[in-house]
């Protein structure tokens, strides 16, 4: 196995990563009550009294969330246990409103799970320890009042599913590699919308630094990184000072810290001394969630194709390269808007259209998404559209350079259709070989200087004439009869 | 029959004179509100309704003289002071809830509403039904309507927690009241004011509404001056609730309409453990409870519950572990009582619950933090639950053997007002031995009069049987107490 060593002045060190991902499952109702997850009815408008910890009142499992869970299990190729149990978490906060919060810390929902990523390294398979669902605390504001804080619990009961991988994670690379990823199959099972900055997935990163073929060392929990360049941007910070603190013989205590954006530090958030006792015990209000198998198996059914096996099917089937299966398997609107334009019925060449149609995506598609910085799920483009244009460059009505300005166009303006654009632009192919015949032999009666040198051996000319030819047809001429046509005239 | 008369009569007596004409929902809820003014010495209650009760009276005279009562209809009760009753205070006997409103109604007390019931006033209660003696209460401690003989002058306490219940009950106040029993807070009151309560099989009634203590033991259950009363209230009270994960699905049946008084060829176990060490008194009225039962044809068979011992230890770690976190949410941000002038927020929470809580509830909420915390969890909270599956298996095993088990309710009569904060805390505790085992395994367990001590206190006696067996105690305590009435 190839080791991710970093260098330092002492010698190698070898980075351990282990991933804490919190997704808010996307579910219409809180995980114990009722009330609504969105809406915009203000602070304190989606509270119910069991969200608010009234006196008698109790939890009641939202089962369309437990669903979420298991799907999600599936997509890490987890251990679906038939019977989890809720715990309490217990600790004072002002935005905690029952004094505990209701977790799965004994017996989780999903174990035993791995998800597959590549790197420089190639292929690389992270364990993942666990999922479990949890309840997440309100929201504490500072900033409202100069004297109080305020407090809204409309964030209070949502469900969070959390994501714990192993410490298999050995860079930086990887551990983005391996949330990118997470982040991927929550959003391809819909039980995440994926929402960084909503908050609505966000990772803790626990990293320390060990000697090769050691134990491991101490660690360090970075908490709360709400997007990948943070994350690559703290722990490569955090890398840093571990390698300071070690090399000069220092020593690294264990603590959680925070990411500060703006100064690109890492900062002491507690450190173990503050570490509090949970008291976890089993919740007594709730059962035990038992999983018959039935259920399990109309969940497994639920599932859509997921990333791995679609991008094995794109290689496999479609021919793509690896690059190309995983850009478009690994999103799931790019995947949807591909085989969407796949399925168009009237390919001339429909054993080529999967490369095509790929090329067209990963290429000028993928651009102008950059550029116009598009979310892939968001686009206006049709997928049939893209495959009416593949379908006029196999045909010959368009050259591939001129289905570069139609596809610019269609992109501004999604409500053209591909046969306007031609015909309104002219830009149709010209293939007619009379047309062109007459226009190449006009040509060449005006070039008869160069049409001689050409004839006494000097063929590097050719391109001039098929120049001038395109020079005569806007570039619309047929490049491939303008080459025959004029190989009869020359050469005969 | 002299107006002050009627409230004296049994439930059933009364909903018969309502359902008849005879007497008026109005006048009757009338002379209990007199009744209830003129115990005001007893501290039985911690809000009185009289507005409320004489509106739901209106109310219930109308639907009965259109003959759309409902089983309860126009009978006046008293709500134990842990349920919560919308736009009503409830304190559960604690400061930290003392000036608390909720906007909600329990599911038990809201099957009574349905059902057509009067609501005198919330009773007094230990704090948080943390007691046995109803002397924890931030309101005051209970007086007991029932008197020694032979010191008539001396307070005697009614039991705990559910003491104002009972008295209120027993002062003829209220046909019947809603308790709640964590390790015998219903059975044990009951058998010092001579009444019948049950505490039915763990999710029989709905916990939805009702302020927690511990959610694995707590039930609702009735008290009466009957077992046909008590059997009636359980039929109205219970149900499957869906606000409740823990309610048990399916319809409950009419206890009283199912009613058959007997105790013919029944099995009834007698655990040697229960009989050891009993005082004098308690021994005649048990011996003479057998005769009957005898008499009644049951059948005895001798038992041994060897796990019974462990029972009040293991109670008293899980208990308080799931009090601690129950309790938690009483922190003063959001209701309830908030100290003032506090520094920060970590001496809010200290001042509000130091204040806010009284001596006994923060004793089990530092044995429920303790027992929980990293290094005694193993020890104790685990420790204490598989002993406490051991329990339930041992029950299970003797239940397929016997059909009832027959055990003193509570190890002697009530005791003095002025007795109780004279007893440590484990004398105090060891007042439910007989009755924590029930609530640790989720079994119905019933209380009904049995006899006095020498100078007049009710000693009650318990029965147990396999869960869901209600029916079968219900009918053996009605044969019980036909039997003992005919003998008076």
């Amino acid at each position: 196995m190839t080791k991710n060593l970093i260098k330092g002045k002492t010698g190698p060190w070898e980075i351990v990563i282990g991933l804490e991902v919190h997704a808010q499952i996307s579910s219409k109702s809180k995980l114990f009550s009722g009330s609504a997850t969105e809406g915009d009815g203000g602070a304190n408008s989606r509270v119910n009294f069991f969200d608010a910890g009234m006196p008698g009142m109790l939890p009641v499992v939202n089962s369309y969330c437990i669903d979420q869970a298991v799907r999600m299990g599936f997509g890490i190729h987890g251990k679906i246990n038939k019977v989890s149990v809720f715990d309490r978490k217990n600790y004072f906060y002002p935005d905690l409103p029952s004094g505990y919060q209701i977790s799965q810390f004994f017996y989780p929902i999903v174990t035993q799970g791995y998800i597959n990523i590549d790197d420089e390294t190639g292929p690389k398979r992270i364990g993942v320890t666990r999922i479990h669902m949890e309840q997440d605390a309100g929201k504490s504001q500072h900033d409202l009042d100069p004297s109080r804080t305020c407090i809204d619990l409309n964030r209070s009961g949502i469900a969070l599913m959390e994501i714990v991988t192993e410490p298999d994670i050995r860079s930086v690379a990887q551990a983005v590699a391996v949330a990118k990823k997470i982040h991927t199959l929550a959003q391809y099972l819909d039980v995440c919308d994926g929402n960084m900055e909503r908050g609505n997935f966000r990772i803790d990163a626990n990293i320390s630094l060990h000697r090769p073929d050691t134990a491991f060392g101490t660690r360090v929990e970075i908490k709360n990184l709400n997007s990948f360049r943070f994350m690559q941007a703290a722990l490569n910070y955090e890398i840093d000072l571990h390698l300071e603190t070690l090399e000069s013989g220092g020593k690294i205590s264990q603590e959680t810290r925070l990411f500060d954006a703006a100064k690109g530090k890492t900062f002491t958030m507690r450190d173990k001394e503050d570490a509090c006792d949970y008291r976890y015990f089993p919740d007594p209000d709730l059962n035990p969630v038992v999983l018959t198998e039935e259920r399990i198996e109309r969940l497994r059914q639920s599932l859509p194709e997921l990333p791995d096996a679609k991008k094995e099917r794109y290689k496999t089937d479609l021919g793509l390269s690896d690059y190309d299966a995983t850009f478009l398997a690994e999103d799931r609107a790019l995947g949807a808007f591909y085989e969407e334009a796949l399925a168009y019925p009237d390919f001339p060449d429909k054993k080529a259209a999967p490369k095509l149609v790929a090329h067209w995506m990963m290429g000028d598609m993928a651009a102008l998404m950059n550029k116009g910085d598009r979310a892939s799920d968001a686009l206006s483009l049709a997928p049939r559209t893209l495959a009416q244009l593949v379908h006029f460059i196999q045909d010959g009505t368009i050259s591939g350079k001129i289905a570069k300005t139609v596809f610019e166009k269609l992109w501004e303006d999604p409500a053209l259709s591909v046969v306007d654009i031609v015909k309104n632009m002219r830009l149709q192919q010209i293939s007619d070989e009379t047309e062109l015949r007459t226009a190449i032999v006009k040509m060449l009666a005006e070039q008869q200087h160069n049409v001689a040198e050409y004839r006494n051996g000097k063929t590097s000319l050719f391109g001039f004439f098929v120049g001038q030819t395109m020079k005569i047809f806007q570039g619309k001429a047929n490049p491939a009869k303008v080459n025959e046509i004029l190989h009869q005239e020359l050469d005969s | 029959m002299e107006r002050d008369e009627w409230r004296k009569l049994s439930l059933l007596e009364a909903k018969r004179l309502l359902d008849s004409g005879q007497v008026g929902a109005l006048e009757l809820t009338n002379a209990c509100i007199e009744a209830m003014e003129a115990s005001r010495n007893l501290n039985i209650f911690i809000t009185e309704t009289p507005e409320n009760a004489r509106l739901q009276a209106q109310e219930s005279e109308k639907k009965l003289k259109n003959k759309e009562g409902g089983v309860l209809e126009g009978i006046p009760l008293a709500i134990k002071d842990l349920y919560c009753t919308k736009n009503v205070r409830t304190t559960a006997g604690s400061k930290i809830l003392e000036n608390f409103v909720p906007p909600y109604e329990s599911t038990v007390t809201q099957n009574l509403l349905d059902a057509g019931a009067v609501f005198l006033g919330k009773t007094n209660l230990d704090e948080f039904a943390m007691g046995s003696a109803n002397i924890t209460s931030f309101f005051g401690p209970v007086i007991s309507p029932i008197r020694s003989t032979q010191n008539p002058e001396k307070s005697l306490v009614p039991g705990g927690s559910s003491g104002g219940s009972v008295a209120a009950v027993a002062a003829h106040i209220a046909f019947a009241a809603t308790a709640s029993d964590t390790g015998g807070s219903i059975r044990q009151p009951a058998s010092f004011t001579g009444l019948v309560g049950i505490k039915p099989t763990y999710g029989l009634c709905s916990r939805y509404g009702m302020v927690a203590f511990a959610s694995s033991l707590d039930q609702a259950g009735p008290v009466a001056k009957t077992v046909r009363d008590a059997a009636l209230m359980l039929s109205v009270m219970a149900s499957y609730d869906e606000k409740d994960s823990t309610s048990l699905k399916g319809n409950r049946p009419d206890y009283l309409k199912n009613l058959n008084p007997s105790a013919k060829k029944l099995r009834i176990g007698l655990p040697k453990e229960c009989f050891e060490n009993l005082s004098d008194e308690l021994k005649v009225v048990l011996e003479s409870s057998c005769q009957t039962l005898r008499d009644l044809g049951a059948e005895f068979v001798d038992i041994s519950l060897s796990m019974l011992k462990y029972s009040l230890p293991c109670y008293y770690i899980i208990a308080p572990a799931e009090a601690s976190s129950n309790l938690a949410r009483y922190d003063g941000v959001r209701y309830g009582f908030r100290a003032e002038n506090v520094g920060n927020i970590a001496d809010l929470y200290a001042e509000t619950r130091r204040l806010g809580f009284g001596k006994e509830v923060r004793r089990r909420i530092f044995i429920g933090t303790y027992v929980l915390s990293q290094g005694s969890y193993e020890a104790y909270y685990v420790m204490a639950q598989k002993v406490r599956s051991k329990i339930r298996q041992e029950f299970e095993e003797t239940f397929q053997r016997v059909d009832v088990i027959l055990t003193p309710t509570a190890t002697c009569g009530a005791f003095g007002v002025e007795e109780g904060p004279k007893m440590s805390a484990v004398d105090m505790y060891l007042n439910d031995i007989f009755t924590v085992s029930a609530n640790m395994v989720g079994i119905p367990g019933i209380s009904i009069p049995a006899g006095t001590t020498q100078d007049g206190r009710p000693l009650g006696i318990q029965f147990l049987g396999a869960r869901f067996s209600e029916q079968t105690l219900f009918n053996v305590s009605a044969a019980f107490e036909d039997a003992t009435r005919l003998k008076n």
